[in-house]
């Protein structure tokens, strides 16, 4: 189905089922323990050997030798993996990284050995055994010392590295209100609960691959790649996925490694990787240094809008394109943004929840609630002000749908903002009260995305598409697509996902997992209905398809009669015109928090915390409440207490565990709100829906640190805001 | 983890005859600290001597005195839900529930509780140096990832901190180890000075003889006062603590304070209790007297004495 | 070194000959194929782990399997299955107090031993009055469940499940 022209009313708009908040499907299996991840998979394959990576000890140099005779001698040990037999690699070239390092080693804890032992405790015991000599050498390690030698990267997000539009330093001097100010935000990690696994089979020159993947093509092609395969000879597997946030986009040391081991050692091999690997071996999201420059006029009209972004990456690496959303968020005639790109020998920069927006969020949207304090402007008033209703770059482009000025008034209403006041002037006992706000930004993302849908018989219909679920519901919003395209009930659906054996999907990623996913099968399923049209004698335009029965006028047949004489079949997907090109689709938001500072030791409370959404349809109201508070989550951990801590001198990530790196417990959140506008986007897709899980990240921190700031008046632009950068500014005790 | 010989104990004596005569012999109970140390071959012992089923170890005891007897391996959990403890040692009670979880209070013991070993990153990854770890081999948090380390109490070359909630307490509480020897015979050690300052042999964190085993904590009878317990944290639960504040105090103002997150062990100075009623200035100058702080932890010391002004303000309001 | 040792599962006996290194989470994962249980970080920071010993819940990775010979464990998969939930489970799909899935076995196993732990009167850090018996409300759910992560961040819903199932049970 090729979408280049707006939606018009289709089987999705009956509405039966899609839009209300269906229980996941895959529930059961999952709350029962019964859902198999990577590493899990007994059934299948009843008796692995075990594989355990060894990571390198330093972060930049050479391996001198490697002696594994004492490993290799160790019992229960089958077989032990470095550079020197692992056989031919091939190097990728996305990531900057060799998942097998050596002789060279790029950055610390890249793998450089893996132990194949009949048990787990014995490969582990083993890895210790291997003596390794490294030469080390000095590596770059410190964002700041290297800005100044950050240069250009040839794109981000692939579009243009640098903007301008106007004359943005005339018109910044020329504002009568001007405010310049720099912000950081630190190294984060995505340490979903699950840590990166995979488990490897060979049947020949056939490679199975149980692997823990967001994006099932994707893995199957670099596997190939890696392993110099054909294709055809890979096969992905990932039913159920631990959480990703980005982790899981591409292959790790843990699926090479099984596969390299599972070779050596001629039996299958199940690897995981340890937490502190899923730190230092893996990717995060890289630390920025941002600037943001804002002119307005006295009424505060922004005429001239300027922010530059600074990250660090392994050579050939990305940046992080944290000056994304200030393309697009608000009006101003003059403006630009710079992103440059500095060479760190630290783990590998990589996408997490959000990337661009989900830092740069952080720091523009305390940006904007600085402006609007020094304009004397509510902070909500000032960013309505400043809406716009086409690309600020290119006024010529609409908006497909955007109703940010509601988000921020809706919210206002339900959040109670008009009982904000001074920095510093409520207190409640200990605590000194307050409530910040901050604009939510996401782009929506159109990617080509396939399904196949089979009728049987029974009238049951089964679905099947590469795409994964990582905790985002697709298994929920597939199902429930298929029943309201059908008009099936919906434990008629049967969800089949996570295999590369299966049309090849959107994948999980950037946001645009579920209305592409949902499309690809909402296209599938027409096609389908046309066949059962042909099969039954119906003319397919006229043609209802409800409660199992296809009608037409007066003449009713049911469903499962179209399979009567066997299974009907049907692939199709959904490919995107131009729409995009000729409308900014974007996904918005306003958050609102309400946080309580300790007026003598800082610590911080978060007491209520309120998200309104404007993502065009909701699929599934509950499923995707639980995507927006999660996020919410995931920005309290940024703004309060998440830091990957650098050591400068020898290259790596401290804190690489989950005591060192933390992230909120349960006791560190309140409940929280969500409400969805309701809204449709018919130039998103046939869904009319889009992205909203990474939607709720971006602004939340922004809007914990200007609630932290109205409580008590002191103004953090380096995250985290952990006490210690509280106290100096509160009152005497 | 490297391959270990296991048996259960038979009796505390018998246990520690075993210790002390078996080469790489070492106690486990709880095993929260020991098992995730020894999963990194940072404790690498070749004989496990598991005394989590001795008899009588679990129980809390009224003693002559009128004080309490608390058996080595009663859990955290436990021990901070004895109605006694609740009532007269509240101070203990509420460090105990500041400390972990709930699942680690349920497996953590009163003993090893009071012997786990810093939380300090370098410690823990044995790519680094580490004087406790390894002596002589240097230490990686001076001039590293400090912010968590020792202001007081600390040396040239470890500046780690000893990581518990409850052996402040226990500190504050002048509680009393008993041991028995390999030897059969049986001391009492004030938990005041079973805990050594790193000085130049920061792997000695204990006077405990090879193979002597803690079987009980014992505390005097009951002081009355007011107990306040506050732990300050980057989040809100189940973390170290940045700092910790245990305090005493009674109705004319006298009292008693030790700390806890910023020493190689809890944190008690006589003189400072002294000092309580003429507030929390006076009494955190003399508690942090000699504070040597890095960059990154030198909030520690206003972060205490308002902390304890805090404190003392719910205290007398 | 292997060790025999006598485990009840789930009201099932098993009798095991393991190395002394394997944790109790790699005995349930690895040798009884019990894999609800999951390992999130090996090193009790997490609490996905989490199963219930004796009556207790405890991080199954932080201890041995042979130090638990002879006694009693539940896990997810024994607290209910498919079209015969617990209640705690059924509450969690209710208010889709779970994304991944990943956390959610030790969630629900805490969640049901924290009820325990209230009714058995054992306080915790939130308990405003130590004296007064443990009860039950939202602030105490949130500490006592601390002890396990939801990276997924489904907390507020995990909270509305939990007080939702301890209703039904009063």
């Amino acid at each position: 189905m090729k979408f280049d022209t707006p939606a018009t009313g289709n089987a999705i708009d009956r509405l039966t089922i899609i839009g209300h908040p269906v229980d996941r499907i895959d529930g059961p299996l999952k709350t029962s323990g019964r859902a198999p991840y990577a590493y899990e998979h007994h059934a299948a394959v009843p008796n692995p050997a075990y594989g355990v990576i060894l990571g390198a000890a330093i972060a930049t140099g050479r391996i001198r030798s490697i002696d594994t005779a004492a490993a290799e001698a160790a019992p229960g040990v089958l077989a032990v993996i470095t550079y020197e037999n692992a056989g031919k690699i091939a190097q990728p070239k996305g990531p900057p990284l060799a998942l097998l390092a050596g002789p060279r080693v790029s950055s610390y804890d890249q793998a450089v050995a893996l132990v194949v032992a009949e048990s787990f405790e014995e490969a582990r015991a083993a890895t210790r055994l291997i003596r390794i000599d490294y030469a080390r050498e000095q590596g770059r390690y410190d964002l700041a010392a290297e800005k100044d030698a950050a240069v250009m990267p040839p794109s981000i997000f692939g579009g243009e590295s640098d903007t301008a539009v106007g004359d943005f330093d005339a018109a910044f001097a020329a504002a009568p209100v001007r405010f310049d100010q720099q912000y950081s935000t630190p190294d984060h990690s995505h340490v979903m609960m699950e840590p990166h696994a995979s488990l490897a089979l060979w049947e020949g020159e056939a490679l199975t691959l149980w692997t823990s993947s967001q994006m099932i093509a994707g893995a199957r092609r670099a596997m190939a790649m890696l392993l110099g395969l054909d294709p055809q000879n890979v096969r992905i597997l990932s039913p159920y996925i631990g959480g990703g946030f980005g982790a899981k986009l591409g292959v790790r040391a843990d699926a090479l490694l099984a596969a390299v081991g599972a070779r050596a050692v001629g039996r299958p091999v199940k690897v995981a990787l340890t937490r502190p690997q899923s730190i230092n071996n893996t990717t995060h999201r890289p630390a920025t240094l941002q600037r943001i420059r804002i002119g307005a006029t006295a009424d505060g009209r922004i005429t001239a809008i300027g922010h530059e972004g600074w990250s660090g990456n392994l050579p050939g690496g990305s940046a992080e394109a944290a000056v994304q959303q200030t393309r697009y968020l608000y009006a101003g005639a003059d403006r630009m943004t710079t992103t440059r790109l500095a060479v760190l020998d630290l783990p590998e920069g990589g996408a997490m929840r959000a990337p661009g927006e989900a830092p740069g969020m952080m720091a523009l949207e305390i940006a904007m609630d600085e402006m609007a304090e020094r304009l004397g402007l509510d902070p909500i008033a000032f960013r309505i002000l400043n809406d716009t209703q086409v690309d600020p770059e290119n006024p010529e482009r609409p908006y497909s749908l955007r109703q940010l000025t509601r988000c921020f008034e809706e919210g206002a209403a339900a959040f109670g903002w008009d009982r904000r006041r001074a920095p510093g002037a409520v207190r409640d006992g200990r605590w000194l009260v307050g409530m910040g706000v901050a604009a939510a930004f996401r782009n929506n993302v159109p990617m080509k995305s396939a399904a196949r849908v089979v009728l049987n018989r029974d009238g049951r219909v089964t679905v099947m598409t590469d795409m994964t679920d990582i905790g985002t519901g697709s298994y929920t919003i597939i199902a429930q697509t298929v029943a309201e395209a059908m008009g099936v009930p919906l434990d008629s659906v049967e969800v089949l996902l996570g295999d590369s054996r299966f049309p090849v999907s959107a994948g999980s990623g950037g946001q645009w997992g579920a209305h592409n996913a949902t499309s690809g099968v909402f296209a599938a399923c027409m096609k389908l209905r046309e066949d059962v049209a042909l099969k039954l004698g119906f003319n397919s335009a006229e043609t209802v398809f409800e409660d199992g029965m296809v009608r037409a006028g007066n003449r009713h047949v049911p469903l499962a009669q179209a399979a009567a004489e066997g299974d009907l079949t049907v692939d199709d997907a959904i490919e995107y015109g131009d729409l995009d090109k000729r409308y900014q689709q974007s996904t918005f938001g306003a958050h609102f928090v309400e946080a309580a500072v300790d007026a003598a030791t800082g610590e911080v409370r978060v007491r209520r915390m309120l998200a309104v959404c404007a993502a065009g349809r909701i699929l599934n109201p509950k499923t995707a409440r639980s995507q927006v508070i999660g996020a919410m989550v995931m920005g309290v951990g940024a703004a309060l207490m998440e830091e990957l801590v650098v050591d400068r001198r020898f290259g790596f990530f401290v804190n690489h565990d989950l005591a060192g790196y933390e992230v909120p417990v349960h006791a560190d959140i309140p409940h929280q709100e969500v409400i969805f506008l309701d809204e449709v986007d018919p130039i998103s897709s046939p869904m009319k829906a889009k992205g909203v899980g990474e939607l709720g990240i971006c602004g939340v921190g922004a809007a914990v640190a200007n609630a932290i700031y109205n409580a008590c008046g002191v103004r953090v632009r380096d995250y985290p805001i952990t006490l210690d950068k509280l106290i100096g500014g509160l009152p005497a005790v | 983890m490297r391959t270990f010989d296991y048996e259960r104990a038979t009796s505390p004596a018998a246990a520690a005859a075993r210790v002390a005569g078996t080469p790489g012999a070492r106690f486990i109970a709880g095993g929260t600290n020991l098992l995730d140390l020894m999963k990194l071959e940072i404790e690498t012992p070749a004989h496990l001597v598991d005394i989590s089923r001795l008899a009588g170890l679990d129980r809390i005891e009224e003693t002559p005195e009128g004080g309490l007897r608390i058996g080595a391996l009663v859990r955290n959990s436990d021990l901070a839900a004895d109605r006694r403890v609740r009532r007269d040692y509240a101070v203990l009670a509420r460090a105990l529930l500041a400390g972990a979880s709930g699942q680690l209070r349920n497996k953590a013991t009163t003993a090893g509780n009071l012997l786990q070993r810093t939380r300090c990153p370098y410690f823990y990854d044995g790519n680094q140096p580490c004087n406790k770890r390894m002596a002589g081999s240097g230490c990686a948090a001076i001039g590293g990832f400090s912010r968590n380390h020792a202001v007081v109490g600390a040396s040239e070359v470890c500046i780690a901190t000893h990581p518990s909630d409850m052996a402040v307490a226990m500190r504050l509480l002048d509680a009393i180890v008993e041991t028995v020897r390999a030897d059969g015979s049986t001391h009492a050690i004030p938990v005041a000075t079973l805990l050594t300052l790193p000085g130049d042999t920061p792997h000695v964190e204990h006077g405990l003889e090879p193979g002597e085993l803690i079987t009980a904590v014992t505390l005097p009878p009951p002081i009355g006062g007011t107990h306040v317990y506050r732990k300050v944290r980057d989040r809100s639960s189940y973390a170290f603590a940045l700092i910790a504040v245990g305090m005493v105090v009674q109705e004319d103002g006298s009292g008693r304070v030790a700390l806890g997150g910023v020493a190689p062990r809890p944190w008690r100075v006589e003189d400072a209790d002294a000092l309580l009623p003429r507030g929390a200035r006076a009494t955190v100058e003399a508690l942090l007297t000699g504070a040597k702080t890095t960059s990154e932890n030198a909030f520690k010391l206003p972060l205490v004495e308002r902390t304890l002004v805090s404190a003392l303000a719910e205290v007398r309001p | 070194m292997r060790h025999s040792l006598a485990l009840t599962v789930n009201g099932q006996d098993h009798a095991l000959e393991l190395d002394t290194r394997t944790t109790l989470l790699d005995a349930l994962r690895e040798h009884l194929h019990l894999t609800g249980a999951k390992k999130g970080c090996d090193h009790g920071q997490c609490g996905a782990c989490t199963v219930i010993v004796e009556g207790r819940r405890i991080n199954s990775c932080l201890t041995l399997a042979v130090m638990h010979d002879g006694d009693a464990i539940t896990t997810i998969e024994g607290l209910g299955a498919p079209g015969d939930l617990h209640p705690m489970q059924a509450a969690f799909i209710k208010h889709d107090g779970y994304q991944c899935g990943y956390c959610t076995p030790g969630q629900i196993c805490s969640a049901v031993a924290a009820l325990d732990e209230i009714r058995a009167d054992m306080p915790s850090h939130v308990s405003p009055d130590l004296d007064a018996p443990a009860t039950f409300s939202g602030e105490e759910i949130r500490e006592r469940m601390s002890g396990n992560l939801c990276r997924c961040g489904a907390y507020s819903n995990i909270v509305d499940a939990i007080t939702d199932a301890a209703e039904e049970r009063v």
